[in-house]
């Protein structure tokens, strides 16, 4: 062949716009408000680790349960049990709390929310980040974010957690207002972990036949359905969960007292 | 019923130009396409942009609108207030020939790195069988109308120019999820979207889904989907113990 | 200047589905093959079709085979067509689909997984292979995909993607050259940088569509300015069939920016129908004589044909497209249109609002979008827009060669296959028909040559200096004229035509060409849009001159071309085709000449009584003969 396209050494310049963006719209507003949510919830997370008044007959907080060692309040402690014994005398809620963290870390919502919030990478859509370079989720550490579909087992184990706790109070406290949060709360943790990606995949997302296998392309229909949800339900549990929490303490602490409590 | 606008368009050649200034009239029910071409046709008779069908059908005028990735055809005038200066950019991501026409060609060249259909040897035409459920998902993908917008957002390249050698952009990631999930496909497309094409450097930020026209759930329906599969392969010991195991039993 | 330029086997003009569908042909038969195309790859207004592609493959209804469409083809074109390539098109279609599927394509499936096919116009059975209304799209990216594909297997043999078959985007011909009778070469200049190039090859393949840009309002995009029918001309091949235009029915009215953008006929398929301002459904007013026992004479019956095709006739709606589009011209004459010149096409209070979307996803989607219309919640404006050609270059039907050697055309850059008035769906599989052979008849004609062609010297220069020169000049600006000879065409020639009229058109087309030579283009050469207007002007003054010509001599209103002092169809008008040529280019001659007979087997296909309607009693009689005989 004689030749291809001409190529001027000229044409492979982009155009030249000073600029970092030419957007004129608040685009800073979303990553903004993104950071102070995740932040407060970072703050919330830690305060609540080493606040120790996290049962209050019926009630446990959330960020406490499973509750597994034998430092545990009787009451607290999942079935009774205290697997891991004596020797822990850390604050409970440190030995699960890295499982639906784990889970929210790795999360394919949260990551978008914190690449773009925390490391501005990028901040907003057409907006230059100010890193020099970027390699992605290609190398350590965040290949790791691959592992997510192990969180999310685990996190079914917790939400299963939450639930049973939330129908234990329902048993023990069917008109307290702190049992209808523990429910609200589970309901919200549960749909959460089931509209997660890897859920999804899992039930028939991997299969190229959904026609073949007409009971899991159902629960892929509905894990698609709630899965179009991810990130209200991410932000609905986040704060639900926090709520639940709090209040949960509060209501231990005596600082929230009535009957209906 | 038509206003006066004040439009900053870039105009040059080869990377070096700046934004011109310009006062034109618009009329009621305009798209942004038809406000360059009355430019063209009034004041600047060689500003040069790109466009075909002007019904958001064929993904030629894409651009950039107030700093947004846009096709120009489907961005109605109404949708700015009248003292409002637009400002018109070509796409930031791709080389510029002249003012509002950028240089595609990278897309094009991705599109060729990206293995072809296989169907199975033994298939004839004609004895294909589907049923719509197995075909939906790789259909919502074959909607691309190729404006190959959510290339030229994508901050992996769009901030990194060194990246492009290793990543082929959402629209060729995505053209190979839609492979993979053909019910006829029988090519392996996994280990190469990952290490050929780059699917790691997605840090799913979705703003490729952001800007499609189309309305393609690109990250949701193909990214995601994708790195999914491609932790099936690579990074699932579950999986990895399963496949020795089963393999080892069947041979 | 220095020329850039290429040595091909075959050069296929035009990267639409015929375009394509040729090159990849060549390309398969082993030819080295050029596409050259004015937009980027894949962009070729194929795209923009909706509906689907006609082939009669039976899987929704198995009565269907290809005599049924070859005799629905010639119906819809009022027996104009040559039936020939009407009965190519019918025998081959299925496989042209079936051939997309192994290449990827993904239409939308039947229960038992075969590929759907959906209710057309003109269409005795559901016939349209379809993906959702966006075929045109999943048909033009499956050819460009299938061509890439062709381009890997090409590096893994040659250890290059381009060995074989090489895409010239954004690149514009604008002279076709000749070694004495045969074509030789083809020139042309980049759009992007404005260098010129020719490429050296002893056959050409044009498929660059249509004329639409000759006038106002029409679906058509700004490619469609006649480049293969003037190339053709220039070259000294013929045109057959040019009175015969489309005005889809159904182009959005409102607003002005999208005017002219297509409604796709599905809509009525759907249950879709027209009312006018008083809120009648009128189309019951306008079926025709020779559709009387085809169609539903009451609401009633019409409403209960999209549930139960089987026992019911299909509502008037759903009508040839010439005949919706006469009848909503003469709705908005009489002063029953919309409020912006257009009538209502209501799909919201027939279907519910879930079903709408999912039906018509692209239509929806295109109406919120553009005009910020919802189309379930309230109806939309339509009006005619000029849409198809169906005249173009003359071509045996077998090989797609045109009468100058080394010369081909497909798709609706040739003439013939649709006769007076194209069905619709019929266009995508013409493509992917005609395409497939005239890519192959171009690989014969390149084996069977004894020697190539030369491009000789003076042919180049005299090509170079036409193509500089509106860059040269400091003319009159290339836009006005465009925008007069559209206006021209538009209310002159347009779908109701008159003898006075037409003839005010060709005086006007007649100034024009000479305002044409005079136009000049300030700019450099780099992507200058007025510098490519001023060119393309020749092409749209010469194929308007033919349009108005052949306009003005067929006394009969037939499909596409309605004259208002002629209103009847004529049988005598039948048997003649309007042959289109030019001695030097300058201006255009009409000619007629005789349409051949239809083969025995194939006219036999018909009913006596349909016949009649039709041909002259000359005809009937020798017909009679014929039956008598099988």
């Amino acid at each position: 062949m004689t030749q291809t396209t001409p190529e001027a050494p000229v044409r492979r310049q982009r155009a030249q716009v000073k600029v970092r963006t030419l957007r004129t719209d608040r685009w800073w507003l979303a990553p903004l408000l993104t950071f102070l949510g995740l932040s407060s919830f970072l703050v919330y997370g830690v305060w609540a680790i080493i606040d120790n008044s996290y049962f209050v007959d019926p009630y446990i907080a959330p960020f406490a349960s499973p509750c597994l060692s034998s430092s545990c309040v009787e009451g607290a402690r999942l079935f009774g049990w205290a697997p891991i014994g004596d020797w822990y005398t850390l604050p409970p809620g440190l030995l699960i709390l890295g499982l639906p963290g784990g889970f929210r870390l790795t999360c394919y919502y949260y990551r978008k929310s914190y690449y773009r919030s925390f490391w501005l990478s990028p901040p907003a859509c057409a907006v230059q980040e100010p890193h020099g370079k970027y390699t992605g989720e290609r190398r350590f550490p965040l290949i790791l974010q691959n592992i997510h579909r192990y969180f999310f087992y685990a996190a079914i184990l917790i939400g299963l957690v939450l639930a049973y706790d939330a129908v234990l109070a329902l048993v023990h406290k069917p008109l307290g207002l702190g049992t209808w949060i523990l429910v609200i709360n589970a309901v919200l943790i549960n749909t959460y972990t089931l509209s997660c990606h890897s859920c999804r995949h899992i039930t028939a997302g991997r299969l190229n036949h959904f026609s073949r296998h007409p009971l899991r392309y159902r629960a892929w229909t509905f894990v698609s359905k709630l899965n179009a949800k991810h990130q209200q339900l991410a932000w609905a549990s986040m704060f639900s969960v926090m709520i639940a929490d709090f209040y949960v303490r509060m209501v231990a602490k005596g600082i929230i007292a009535f009957p209906f409590a | 019923m038509s206003y006066k606008a004040k439009f900053k368009v870039w105009r040059g050649e080869g990377g070096e130009g700046k934004l011109e200034d310009f006062t034109v009239e618009v009329n009621e029910g305009e798209v942004v396409l038809d406000i360059i071409h009355r430019l063209q046709a009034t004041q600047a008779p060689d500003l040069a942009v790109r466009w075909n069908c002007k019904a958001g059908k064929c993904g030629s005028c894409s651009m950039e609108i107030n700093g947004k990735p846009r096709l120009g055809c489907m961005t109605r005038m109404s949708t700015f207030s009248e003292d409002e200066t637009i400002t018109v950019t070509p796409m930031r991501t791709f080389p510029v020939i002249k003012d509002l026409v950028t240089d595609v060609s990278y897309n094009y060249q991705k599109a060729r790195e990206v293995p072809s259909f296989t169907p199975p040897a033994d298939v004839r035409p004609g004895e294909y069988r589907m049923k719509q459920v197995d075909v939906e998902r790789s259909q919502e993908f074959r909607k691309c109308i190729e404006c190959f917008m959510c290339n030229n957002v994508c901050h992996v390249i769009r901030d990194h120019e060194e990246n492009k050698a290793n990543f082929s952009g959402p629209r060729f990631l995505m053209r190979i999820a839609e492979l993979d999930m053909h019910p006829y496909d029988v090519a392996d497309r996994q280990e190469a979207a990952q290490s050929e094409h780059g699917l790691g450097y997605c840090n799913i930020t979705k703003c490729c889904t952001e800007v499609c026209p189309e309305h393609i759930k690109i990250t949701d329906n193909a990214l995601i989907p994708m790195k999914e599969r491609v932790v099936d392969r690579k990074y699932d010991p579950l999986v990895w113990l399963g496949d020795k195991i089963f393999r080892r039993a069947k041979s | 200047m220095e020329i850039e330029r290429h040595e091909y086997d075959v050069v296929v003009i035009g990267a639409g589905g015929a375009g394509l569908r040729a090159a990849i042909e060549a390309r398969q038969q082993g030819k080295r093959t050029a596409i050259v195309c004015k937009s980027l790859f894949g962009k070729a207004h194929t795209v923009m079709a909706e509906g689907g592609a006609a082939a009669a493959m039976g899987n929704v209804n198995p009565d269907d085979n290809w005599m049924v469409h070859f005799r629905d083809t010639m119906r819809g074109g009022k027996f104009l067509n040559n039936w020939r390539m009407a009965e190519l098109h019918a025998k081959e279609a299925p496989d042209r689909v079936w051939e997309l599927e192994a290449w990827g394509a993904l239409f939308d499936r039947t229960k038992d997984g075969k590929i759907s096919q959906r209710n057309f116009g003109g269409h005795e059975y559901p016939r349209l292979a379809h993906v959702g209304d966006r075929t045109g799209l999943e048909l033009i990216r499956t050819l460009q995909q299938r061509v890439v594909a062709l381009q890997q297997e090409d590096y893994e043999n040659h250890g290059d993607y381009e060995a074989y078959i090489k895409v010239f985007a954004e690149c514009t011909v604008t002279r076709l050259l000749k070694d004495g009778e045969r074509i030789s070469g083809a020139f042309g200049y980049w759009r992007e940088t404005g260098n010129l190039v020719l490429f050296d090859t002893p056959a050409v393949v044009l498929a660059t569509g249509g004329i639409g840009k000759s006038y106002v309002v029409t679906s058509n995009s700004w490619e469609y300015t006649g480049d293969g029918h003037a190339l053709a001309l220039l070259a000294g091949a013929k045109l057959i069939n040019m009175e015969f235009i489309q005005f889809h029915p159904t182009g959005m009215v409102w607003p002005p920016s999208v005017r002219g953008i297509l409604v796709t006929e599905s809509v009525r398929g759907d249950g879709g129908v027209l009312r006018n301002s008083e809120g009648k459904r009128f189309m019951f007013d306008y079926i025709p004589d020779v559709f009387k026992d085809k169609y539903a004479t009451s609401e009633e019956e019409g409403d209960r044909w999209y549930t139960d095709q089987a026992n019911n006739r299909r509502p008037p709606e759903l009508l040839p497209r010439d005949e919706v589009a006469r009848a909503i011209n003469a709705e908005v004459k009489a002063g029953r249109g919309s409020p912006q010149g257009g009538v209502f096409l209501d799909v919201s209070t027939r279907l519910p609002a879930e079903e709408i979307k999912k039906r018509l996803p692209s239509m929806h989607h295109q109406f919120k979008e553009l005009a910020d219309v919802d189309i379930t919640a309230e109806p939309m404006q339509v009006g005619p827009t000029c849409h198809y050609v169906m005249g173009g270059v003359e071509v045996d039907a077998d090989t797609g060669a045109a009468d100058v050697p080394g010369l081909f055309a497909a798709g609706e850059v040739s003439g013939g296959m649709h006769g007076s008035n194209r069905l619709g769906g019929n266009s995508l599989s013409d493509l992917l028909v005609f395409g497939r052979r005239a890519g192959a008849g171009a690989a014969a004609y390149v084996d069977g040559l004894p020697a190539r062609p030369k491009v000789s010297p003076e042919a180049v220069e005299s090509a170079r200096e036409e193509a500089l020169a509106p860059l040269g000049r400091s003319g009159e600006n290339p836009y006005e004229v465009h925008h007069e000879l559209q206006r021209t065409m538009n209310e002159l020639v347009g779908i109701i035509r008159k003898a006075d009229e037409v003839a005010e058109a060709l005086q006007t087309v007649e100034k024009l060409k000479e305002r044409v030579r005079l136009v000049g283009a300030g700019g450099t050469r780099i992507y200058n849009p007025g510098w490519h207007l001023a060119l393309d002007l020749r092409n749209m003054v010469l194929v308007s001159e033919c349009v108005a010509r052949a306009a003005l001599l067929r006394e009969e209103s037939r499909g596409g071309h309605t004259r208002d002092d002629f209103p009847g169809m004529s049988p005598e008008w039948r048997r003649k085709l309007l042959v289109c040529s030019s001695e030097d280019g300058s201006s255009v001659q009409v000619v007629e000449k005789e349409q051949p007979p239809m083969r025995d087997d194939l006219i036999t296909l018909f009913d006596r009584d349909e016949l009649k309607k039709y041909l002259t009693d000359e005809e009937m009689a020798e017909f009679d003969g014929i039956a008598k005989k099988s």
